[in-house]
């Protein structure tokens, strides 16, 4: 059997735009002064994400990006944009603390960068021998049920705790006059 | 014979997640809002998350074993994201603002 000629070529630029997309995402998210276009960008990020994902050979957590940060994060979050209205002024601060600011951010991050960079690409990682299964979809779900059963109930009961503290603090000041 | 393809090298992964990480930080140092600041901690831990995705590929014997833990994170994220909007919520009836400039009051 053989390959479409130009497949390696196709693979490549789709991944390319994938990692375009997520950096670019990020960077609207950050650095955009409308906060609606920053979620915006968080939601550009999390589908270009979701490619890098699915290049790991997780198409599973690949579409759990998609629903859970594309379909129920940002939705929520430009929820709360439209209940408290963040604009944010840079006109009515000091132009000169803001660039002062904006720089030493700048610094710790880059130093950040090259610090995590350097470990990641330079140090010599050792490759497995053998795997023990394929890390498909229903290995995962057979680990899901037998050795992170107890941590798979738990983190429902997280959430329930968090649903229902939502409801609970958001409440809280409504009946105030 | 081809090279390795771009997307089966793991250092292509964790210099995007380390660029993830990093535009994080520099956005929650900048922010000035607190919903903001809740967007570039999502970007945080989806640099975490693909870090973790790309050791699980490429280093790890069980390649379950970081799906299920970035899967844990999502829900997580989730449950957090739910907490950190109704408290900002509930801030800003109290404060007209969620500017964090001008969040400098503790009522007991």
């Amino acid at each position: 059997m053989t390959a479409f000629p130009t497949s390696h070529l196709i693979v490549g630029t789709i991944f390319v735009l994938c990692i375009a997309t997520t950096v670019v995402g990020a960077l609207i998210a950050a650095l955009t002064a409308r906060i609606i276009r920053s979620v915006c960008g968080l939601m550009i990020c999390c589908i270009g994400l979701a490619g890098l994902y699915y290049f790991l050979h997780s198409p599973f957590l690949a579409l759990m990006e998609i629903l859970i940060y594309v379909g129920a994060v940002c939705v929520t979050i430009v929820f709360a944009v439209m209940l408290a209205e963040p604009e944010e002024t840079v006109r009515d601060e000091n132009r000169g603390a803001t660039l002062l600011w904006g720089g030493v951010a700048l610094v710790v991050s880059a130093a950040i960068f090259w610090g995590l960079w350097h470990l990641g690409v330079r140090q010599d990682w050792t490759a497995p021998v053998t795997r023990v299964n394929d890390g498909s979809v229903s290995a995962i779900g057979k680990s899901l049920l037998t050795t992170y059963s107890m941590a798979f109930e738990l983190i429902s009961l997280a959430l329930l705790v968090a649903i229902i503290g939502a409801l609970a603090i958001a409440r809280t000041g409504r009946t105030k006059p | 014979m081809n090279p390795t393809p771009l997307s089966e090298q793991p250092d292509i992964y964790f210099t995007v997640a380390a660029l993830l990480l990093t535009i994080g930080i520099f956005g929650l140092l900048r922010r000035r809002t607190l919903i903001g600041m809740l967007i570039s901690g999502e970007l945080i831990f989806s640099a975490a998350s693909l870090n973790l995705m790309a050791f699980n590929r490429f280093r790890a014997p069980d390649p379950v074993v970081g799906q299920i833990f970035v899967l844990f994170i999502m829900g997580l994220a989730a449950a957090e994201i739910a907490i950190a909007l109704s408290i900002i919520i509930a801030v800003y009836r109290n404060y007209r603002s969620v500017k964090t400039r001008e969040l400098s009051e503790l009522n007991g």
